[in-house]
Parts: structure tokens; sequence; C-alpha cells
């Protein structure tokens, strides 16, 4: 009935738990059953693969760019413009790329906070027959298609901002960055709030996985020597969950910098940078390559691989800058405590 | 401990099955009925009109998406009649272009002729020393859309038009728009010029005009990408359409489908009333175009300054490219059948039908001699 009576009986030697040292060297040197050897080159052929794939993209893009980039009349990184079918051709990517930092930064600043406050909820304040259902919702948004998101942002969203923009504008339009001039509200700030949305399932899943991790110990420690549930949160769910909630905060920047068909739909662009978040302009290199790639021709689509280069970049940077400061809080982080 | 283990096992099965399953599911729904586009009813043009000659097999299309509604009307008809698939794709002039130049596609559609060296690399396509040509096919007027309650006969020049787009005219009660209406009640209202944020031959064609007809206020080079720096965009025609139904203030320009519900302005091209975007005045206006094309080639130049009564002069003309010479031989019997019942008056009938300005009598039936010469 069950493999392990079926073994007693055959009186087979059980494999033991822990294996004596010399054999477990002898698994480490080399995989000896079929097993072993399969199940090896599967995993190491799926690293090697990964690698494969990333220099790939690495390389067609680079050769593509480097095509385009040859042969631009204007300065790649700082042009105003993007103009590939005049002769010669004019174009750059200083517009995307500060399009794409900018809606990206403000789709943080509302998300990250939200969605810690969402997970330290379900995890110290929220009760058990509620967070498993908002959880669940949760999961729901970050299932919804990017296309989806861009129909409700152009079609619900975009109406449904003018009282906000017309608000900011009237109390906060001397900053210059929150100024209004009237006109669809089809702006950075209206692709930051969508994007907030977007990443903000993302987020919340990895820090609440992160603070509901926290030792029971810390926790109770604190609440010994008096702390209220807030100082609790304070003193040691915060310090233990920081780097889960930055590198959560990294994941989700990822998809706020690759963002493609929302902003699409809901941006109005043009190759102007402006100091107001609310009047309508700016670009992103995701949205740029999507709105223009389909009338391209073959120049035009190099000098838009070109743009999907800087954007590889950028996103590499993002991580790696990530990693470093993950990396450098480990030590600090209750994780070691 | 044994019991997990035999637990996971029955695990990694059910996630088997259920991958499995969901491998099923995607096969099932990826299968598109190519016999959908035979079927349908058939609403004016007779078919027996329809020459099949020895028309037979799959034709592969792909280009210009401001034609494919007149295109997948022929084909409508074109299949039923004579039992040929044509997949037409409307991935873009671009895309259009390349697969031709790659030699995937039996004929593709653009808004504009090839360029110099499209042409050359079309003559590694088409075999005996061919190469690609243009057939004009598909006439479409360009509407200004526009969104102002209270006014309905909006008049405006290509002067006034170009200052509009480029946002030096900026708010709707300006002299200028007032000395084309004066009997409008024009509000004060900012005006929102919203334009193409992806590439367009609609843009190409509507710049083409203003840069023509409007040159000391139109200074920008022209091309499928929007040059001029304010105003607000939005992606393809219908995008557009739908932003300046919702905007008041708003003015956008589209092909004349898109216009349907909306108000659009006539144009005061200096003939003796303002000409209003209609099928019939785009004809017109094609009709003034001389071809500039070499050889079989016959891409036209439009003008764009014409001041024939009548004659709506933002017109577009679309193309079909295939190869004067060398075409594959498994795919042109099919390929000029088809182009040969588009090009015949029952085809160009059809375009009316669908918004579309039927090519004038004197430039098609140089484009039927052409077709008939195909090889």
């Amino acid at each position: 009935m069950d493999i392990s009576t079926h073994k007693t009986h055959t009186g087979a030697p059980a494999p033991t738990p822990r294996p004596a040292a010399s054999q477990r060297k002898h698994a480490a040197r080399g995989a000896t059953r079929l097993g072993d050897r399969v199940f090896l080159g599967l995993t190491r052929g799926s690293g090697i693969l990964l690698l494969a794939i990333m220099v790939a993209i690495a390389g067609f893009l680079a050769y593509r760019a480097s095509l385009a980039i040859s042969k631009d009349h204007g300065n790649f990184l700082t042009t105003f413009e993007w103009n590939t079918g005049q002769q010669p051709p004019v174009f750059g990517i200083a517009v995307l790329a500060f399009g794409t930092v900018v809606s990206s930064i403000v789709a943080m600043v509302i998300a990250v906070p939200v969605a810690v406050a969402i997970a330290l909820f379900l995890t110290h304040y929220a009760p058990r027959r509620l967070s498993g259902p908002i959880s669940y919702v949760i999961d729901l948004l970050a299932a919804v298609p990017s296309i989806v998101y861009g129909l409700w942002g152009a079609l619900i969203l975009v109406p449904h901002m003018n009282g906000l923009f017309g608000w900011l504008n009237d109390y906060f339009g001397w900053t210059g960055v929150l100024s209004w001039e009237g006109g669809p509200p089809r702006s950075m700030l209206t692709v930051g709030i969508l994007l907030a949305v977007m990443i903000l399932p993302i987020i919340t899943n990895v820090s609440r996985e992160v603070f509901r991790q926290v030792p029971r110990m810390h926790e109770e420690a604190a609440l010994a020597l008096g702390a209220t549930r807030w100082e609790v949160i304070r003193m040691s769910v915060l310090p233990f969950g920081r780097s889960g909630v930055i590198s959560a905060s990294m994941l989700g920047l990822g998809r706020a910098l690759g963002e493609t068909m929302a902003v699409a739909t809901v941006l109005s662009p043009n190759f102007l940078i402006k100091a107001s978040l609310l009047d309508p302009g700016g670009g992103t290199f995701a949205q740029n390559i999507a709105s223009k790639f389909s009338e391209a021709s073959e120049f035009g689509r190099d000098a838009l691989i070109a743009s999907g280069l800087v954007l590889f970049v950028i996103t590499l940077l993002v991580n790696g800058a990530a990693r470093m400061i993950i990396a450098r809080r480990k030590e600090y982080s209750g994780a070691n405590a | 401990m044994k019991l997990q283990r035999k637990n996971r096992r029955a695990l990694a099965l059910g996630a088997l099955a259920v991958s499995g399953a969901l491998a099923l599911t995607a096969c099932g729904s990826d299968d598109t009925g190519g016999k959908n586009n035979a079927g349908g009813g058939s609403t004016t043009a007779s078919n027996s009109s329809v020459k099949c000659d020895d028309a037979k097999g799959q034709l592969l299309a792909d280009g210009s998406s401001a034609q494919k509604n007149a295109i997948d009307a022929w084909v409508k008809e074109f299949s039923q009649a004579c039992g040929v698939q044509i997949n037409y794709k409307g991935g873009g002039s671009g895309a259009g272009i390349t697969a031709f130049t790659q030699g995937q596609v039996a004929f593709a559609g653009s808004d504009s002729p090839l360029k110099p060296e499209e042409v050359t690399a079309s003559q590694k396509i088409c075999t005996d020393g061919g190469q690609g040509i243009d057939l004009p096919m598909v006439g479409g007027p360009i509407a200004v859309g526009y969104n102002l309650p209270g006014v309905d006969d909006l008049v405006l020049d290509a002067p006034t038009l170009a200052k509009i787009f480029d946002s030096k005219i900026k708010n709707w009660d300006d002299a200028a728009i007032k000395k084309l209406n004066p009997d409008a009640k024009l509000p004060n209202l900012k005006i929102q010029a919203f334009h193409r944020s992806d590439e367009s031959g609609t843009t190409d064609n509507f710049t083409k005009y203003l840069k023509a007809a409007a040159p000391q206020n139109w200074k920008y080079e022209g091309g499928k990408a929007w040059q001029a720096k304010g105003g607000q965009a939005a992606p393809q025609s219908s995008g557009l359409a739908q932003q300046v139904k919702q905007t008041e203030g708003a003015i956008g320009y589209f092909e004349l489908s898109y216009a349907k519900d909306m108000s659009t302005v006539a144009i005061d091209t200096g003939a003796s009333a303002p000409v209003k975007a209609t099928v019939e005045n785009a004809s017109k206006a094609i009709a003034d175009a001389k071809i500039v094309g070499t050889g079989k080639d016959l891409s036209l130049e439009l003008n764009y300054k014409t001041k024939a009564e009548g004659a709506y002069p933002m017109v577009l003309v679309t193309y079909e490219i295939v190869c004067d010479k060398g075409n594959k031989s498994d795919t042109l019997p099919a390929t000029k059948a088809f182009l040969n019942y588009i090009a015949g008056e029952d085809g160009q009938k059809l375009l009316a039908q669908n918004d579309y300005a039927p090519i004038p009598d004197e430039i098609i039936s140089k484009v039927r001699t052409t077709i008939e010469g195909l090889s």
C-alpha cells in the first residue's frame, strides 16, 4: 500500500537520513545515478540558457542600435526630437529617459507607502477572516492585463482627474511642478497614478511575506518592554523588513519602467520636457516604441531598438542599485540579529 | 515524512495535468477560422463580375492600415467568388514594405510610394529584372473633426489650420477664426489640437497639405511622425476620434469613416464655396493629381493647392505595391485577378460605401492597363 511498508518488507536497507561524510563527498564529486545526472544537466543547462539569452538580447540590441546611432545627426542623448523618417535623421532619448524616470518615481512615491501600509495591516492588524479576502483581491489586481489598465485609465481615470488637477493647481500651482493649463489630464501624473495601481500588488505581496517572517520573539520582547503596537512595528517589524521592502519596491519599479500599453493609451506624448506633471507631454521608452514601431522603416526600427537598449541599461542599473542597497543593509537587518 | 513524499508526487502529477490542460486550451483557442472570410452575405456588387481566371490558393499581404477596411470589403467579395483566401494584415505601411522587400507577401499596401532605396531592395525579390511599382488604388478624404457645442458649420482655411495645429492660435474666439465664420457663436474656449502619437500616413498627408497650402505658417519638414511641438496626442485614428469626441474644444484629423458622429471642418480653398469632407469631393481633388511615377510606376503627386470647385484638397491616396515583372509564379494569377477586381468598376464602386474615395477614371484606367501587363 505504501512505499515505506514495501521497502521494509523486502528488507532492503533503508537510506539513512544523514549520509556519512564520505558518501556526501561522493555525491558532490559527481552524479552517479541517472536521475542525478539528468537533474544536474537540467539545472546547469537552465542556468547557462538564462545567461545565453541575456547575452543574445544585449548583443542584438547593441548591434541594431549601433546601426542607427552612427547615422543620427542629432545627439542621441540630448536631442529633443524623434524624426527617423526625415533626411538626415535626427533623434534623441532625452525626453524619453526623463519621462520614464519621472513617471516611475511618481508611481513609487504613491505606491510604496500604500503597499507597506496594506502589508502591515494584513500581517499585524487585520483579523484573520479579513486578511484572506484582502490578499486575494490584491492578487487579482496583479492578474489584470496591462491593456485593461490602459483602457480603464483612458476611459475612466482620465475624465475623473479634472477635479484633482484643478485642486492641485489652485493650491500647489505656484510650485510649477503641479501647475495646470487646463485640457485633458492625460499627463505624467495620471500615468504615475495608473502605474502605482499596477505595481501595488507586487510590492504589497512581497512586503507582506517579509513582515510575516519577523521573529515572534522580537515582537514579544518589545511588547514585554511595554511597547505599544505601533512601537512594536517601528522597533522590530520595520527594521527587519527594510531590505525586503526595498527589493519589493525595486521589483515594482522594474515593472513601472517597462510598462508599455497602459502608458501608451493614457499619455498624450510629445517631445518636450515640461516642469509640470499635470500638463500633457513627455513620453517613455516603452510607450514610444509601441506607438512608433508599426509604421517605422527599417532604420526607424533600429532607432527604436537603440532606445530599447537604453531602457535595458537603466533597468540593469536600477537592479544593481537595489542589490547594493540590500547587500549593505543585510548585516543591520533583523535577519542576522 | 513518507506521506509527504507521496503528496509531492501527487502534486507533481497534478501540476502536469494542469499545465497539459492549459497547453490544450491554448491550442484550442488559437484556431482562427479562415473560412469566415468566405462567409457573410454579399452586399451590392454582383459576384459575376469578378473574373477569377486561374486564381487559386492563398495570398499573403501586409501594409497600410488606412486601407484595411477597403481591402477587407474587397476580400470578402473576391474570396466568395473565387475561393481564394487573402490574408491582409494591416500592420502598417512600413511593415508592409519590409515584408514585400523580403519576399514574404504577394503585394503590399502603402500610404506613400516606394522610396528609391526601397525600389532597389525590391529588385532582389522581383526576378527577370523587375522592380516594385506603386498602383494608386484607394483614395480617402482626411476629415478635420472638432468638438465645439453650438457651432456646426465651421469653416477654416489652410493658414488658420496650420496655426491651430502649431499652437499659434490658442483660443476658439481668435480673430482669424471669427473672420472665416462671421455668423458662428464662437466660445471663449481653449483649443485642444490633437495629433497622432504613432507614426502614420494620415499625419504624413495632412502635414503635406499644410506645408503645400500654407508654407508661411507650416515650417516643418513633414513625414509620418508629427513634428510640431505643442498640442495633445493619441494613438491610432480611433483613439484620436475618441479624444476629440470627449474633449470640449478639441480638433483633430482622421479618415472620414472615423468622423461619423461629429462635426467636420469645411475648407475654404479659394473656390466659390467652402468644401466639405466627402467622398465625392475627395475624388475631385484626386482628379487634379499628376502621375509622377516613371515606367510602370503610377505614383501620384497630389495638387494640395487645388481651387477647383468642390474639390476637397486634404486627401490621402494609398497604393498597392507589386513587382512589374518577376512576381512569384505561384501567387501571380491570384494577385492579378484580385488587383483586376479591385481596380475594376465594381471594386472601385465598393469604396464609396466604405467612406473611401474611388480613383478617378483617367488614372484608374492606366492602373488597369498596368495590371494586365504584370508578369
